[in-house]
């Protein structure tokens, strides 16, 4: 991603967030590089604290305090939003780029009701009367797949189920018709059936509206079903980024082989065991040397724990970028012995390389 | 990870579920057989004088067997009633009707000495590694707290021995005898739940959501630990999980609850590949697949929530969102029965094969 097509909408360039905590310095977001194209899906995928959420809190300015330290650029339509003042990014934030949560229910506020919400997200942008809001409150409930909103405007969140208080969040994302949507695990606090009603509903959405999405999750399935691009994390980092028939057909990060084949499958064999990721992931305080990856990785050499890897795009595939120090055709025969069902082990000794002793 | 396709043997030849009163598993007498077990949790309004006003239909009416040596899938989506059953097995609750016999003997009426000593028998790792480890106490003490309680292993060096070694079965490191839980990973932690559930070698263990709140790099080593575990013991499990693909990977049978009642049951090769009822079928359309090489099928998603169990719907409770749903539904309640599949089902108009595949079931054979 290092080339910057013109219509890029957001452009993420050497992101660094880092706290100041009573322990250290967490380094959460460590160089990262990105962009999103209008109307497409952009899927950031990691697990808990590879920084997946701090990078996008950050985006909307929502990372600024005393104790955080922000470098880099985030660039919409050309502005730098890091650079902004906060009132003026207040005008950007919920407008032209809206954010929806995990959690619905921790996202409304119960003692109001859910109309009183949209209209409060609606006027705080747009100069229209009450009533009008009103008006296109129940519109936008009801364009998000809420029965009788005429009547369910007037309701508390309490009164809305799990799946109906995430499809009011998505309403009130919608409310000022933004250019880019941000979903943080929109799904994650749903069950399987409500949880394809809201992917399959973001996706319509997308359609009617044109907008872009980044979505944030730490489900493969979920990304392979919504995402036209896909970032793998890992602790603070960009480790593999590509379209998501190319990341789910020719992975090339050993994160990503080891997150594909520790998910068990619907139709897959029960007799195969999945094969997890040794060991935890780091403290971002002291993250390792080197590849922060390697004393997690299976095919680490003894040079990985001193040489720190740039996400450089494939020669065959110059949108596909991986960060890793093995060479190219080595990780291709490792994913080869992966996919006939070998452990990891007998991948190594089939390529001919030792692994790291640990 | 392709699912499509590939030959499978015709349905009907696919039979391997047996359970009920009458068709016992032919492998001896069940471990556990749960009969029209029922619990209802009174609503009540009132604060001195209280009055009952109605009753949330939590399980109602379920029955099922537990094979000695199986492990048994319960699946469902939020308040199906699957984690209420798993507490009634435990007697952590205590049923409002039925009975769960064990090893033959009805146990949803033992008190004191006997149910203590039924307890030793069967043990439960719960979801939430954070809630349900004491944070006062010390890795060692913890695990070792079911020898004190059943009085076993008396000796301190005796206990701190039994102790370590089941840390080194699970896959902990013995030198944290004397660590303390937030000094552990999730992970870690849900290692130290799960030795704590075997310290008693338990003829029955139940595991509900254990690895819901673990990262899937951390969720796949507690699931082949869970799997090792079971081989090597011989366990009896009762897994409970609201991810489909987990119960596929870990169970020989699976039961689907919606609302308090079982709506299908049987091998999970037959219950995956064949679902009969249109709400197993559902549920497996709505599984994300973690491959964009699958072509997308219009898939054929329920409408609208699952609906309370305090006011459930009449007969067939899966009615109101069921797509193939008419009149008999709404008035005659069905009974689980066998399929030409080999799974029971409690349908009136199970779905064709056909129509699974119609309605996006990325794991059909």
């Amino acid at each position: 991603m290092s080339e910057a097509p013109a219509d890029a909408l957001l452009r993420v360039e050497d992101l660094h967030v880092s706290f100041a905590t009573e322990d250290g310095v967490v380094r959460a977001v460590d160089g990262i590089t990105y962009q999103v194209q209008r109307g497409r899906t952009l899927g950031i995928v990691g697990e808990s604290g590879s920084g997946k959420t701090v990078a996008s809190l950050t985006t909307l300015g929502l990372t600024r305090s005393k104790r955080s330290s922000i470098s880099g650029r985030v660039l919409f339509e050309g502005r730098d939003l890091l650079a902004l003042p906060e009132a003026e990014l207040r005008a950007i934030r919920g407008n032209e780029i809206a954010m929806i949560f995990q959690d619905p229910l921790s996202s409304l506020h119960p003692f109001y009701r859910v109309g009183a919400q949209l209209i409060e997200a609606i006027r705080v942008h747009r100069d229209v009367s009450a009533k009008q809001a009103r008006t296109r409150a129940i519109e936008l409930l009801g364009l998000v797949g809420i029965p009788d909103p005429q009547r369910r405007v007037d309701e508390y969140p309490h009164e809305f189920s799990g799946g109906m208080r995430q499809r009011a969040m998505i309403a009130m994302g919608l409310a000022n018709e933004p250019k880019l949507l941000i979903a943080d695990e929109p799904t994650t606090a749903l069950d399987v059936t409500v949880q394809a009603q809201i992917l399959a509903l973001l996706e319509r959405l997308q359609r009617e509206l044109g907008m872009a999405i980044v979505i944030i999750t730490h489900d493969l399935g979920v990304v392979a079903e919504m995402a036209d691009d896909v970032a793998v994390m890992y602790a603070g980092r960009i480790v593999e980024t590509a379209s998501a028939a190319s990341l789910f057909a020719d992975p090339e990060h050993p994160y990503t082989w080891g997150l594909l084949k520790s998910i068990p499958t619907l139709a897959g064999s029960r007799e195969e065991d999945l094969l997890p990721i040794p060991g935890t992931p780091p403290s971002l305080i002291r993250p390792p040397s080197g590849c922060h990856f390697h004393p997690r990785c299976p095919y680490a050499q003894p040079d990985h724990s001193r040489i720190d890897p740039k996400l450089e795009p494939l020669t065959g595939d110059p949108a596909h970028h991986v960060a890793c120090l093995l060479a190219p055709d080595l990780r291709r025969r490792l994913w080869a012995e992966l996919q006939a069902g070998r452990m990891p082990e007998q991948a190594l000794a089939a390529v001919g390389l030792q692994g790291e002793p640990s | 990870m392709s699912t499509e396709g590939g030959a499978q043997p015709p349905p009907a030849l696919v039979r391997e579920d047996h359970d009920g009163p009458q068709q016992r598993a032919p492998t001896g007498e069940p471990l556990v057989e749960v009969r029209d077990l029922v619990k209802h949790f009174p609503i009540t309004r009132g604060i001195v004088v209280q009055r009952s006003i109605g009753a949330v239909r939590a399980v109602d009416g379920v029955s099922f067997d537990v094979a000695r040596g199986e492990t048994l899938g319960i699946v469902g989506e939020t308040g199906c009633g699957k984690s209420t059953t798993a507490r009634l097995m435990m007697r952590l609750l205590d049923a409002t009707s039925g009975e769960v016999r064990f090893e033959g003997q009805d146990i949803t009426r033992l008190r004191g000495a006997r149910l203590k000593a039924l307890r030793r028998d069967m043990q439960m790792i719960f979801q939430d590694p954070y809630s349900s480890l004491n944070p006062r106490k010390t890795v060692g003490s913890i695990i070792g707290e079911p020898f004190a309680i059943h009085g076993l292993e008396q000796g301190a060096g005796g206990r701190k021995r039994a102790v370590q070694e089941l840390m080194e079965t699970v896959g902990l490191n013995p030198e944290h005898y004397n660590r303390y839980p937030h000094e552990f990973s999730g992970g870690q932690r849900q290692r130290i739940g799960v030795a704590r559930a075997l310290a008693l070698k338990p003829k029955l263990l139940i595991a509900d959501e254990p690895v819901s709140a673990l990262d899937v790099s951390i969720q796949a080593q507690v699931l082949n630990l869970l799997r090792d575990l079971q081989r090597s013991f011989g366990l009896t499990v009762v897994f409970i999980a609201h991810d489909l693909s987990v119960v596929r990977h870990m169970c020989d049978r699976v039961a689907v609850m919606y609302l308090g009642k079982i709506v299908e049951i049987g091998g999970g090769d037959a219950l995956y590949g064949f679902p009969r009822h249109p709400y197993t079928g559902a549920l497996l359309a709505a599984v994300p697949v973690a491959d964009p090489g699958v072509p997308r099928r219009e898939r054929a998603l329920l409408s609208g929530d699952v609906p309370s169990p305090a006011n459930p719907p009449s007969a067939c409770r899966f009615h109101t969102r069921c797509p193939k749903a008419q009149d008999l539904c709404k008035t005659e309640e069905p009974q689980l029965r066998e399929q030409d599949t080999g799974t029971r089902a409690a349908c009136h108009f199970p779905l064709s094969h056909e129509e699974v595949v119609q309605i996006g079931v990325r794991s059909a054979g």
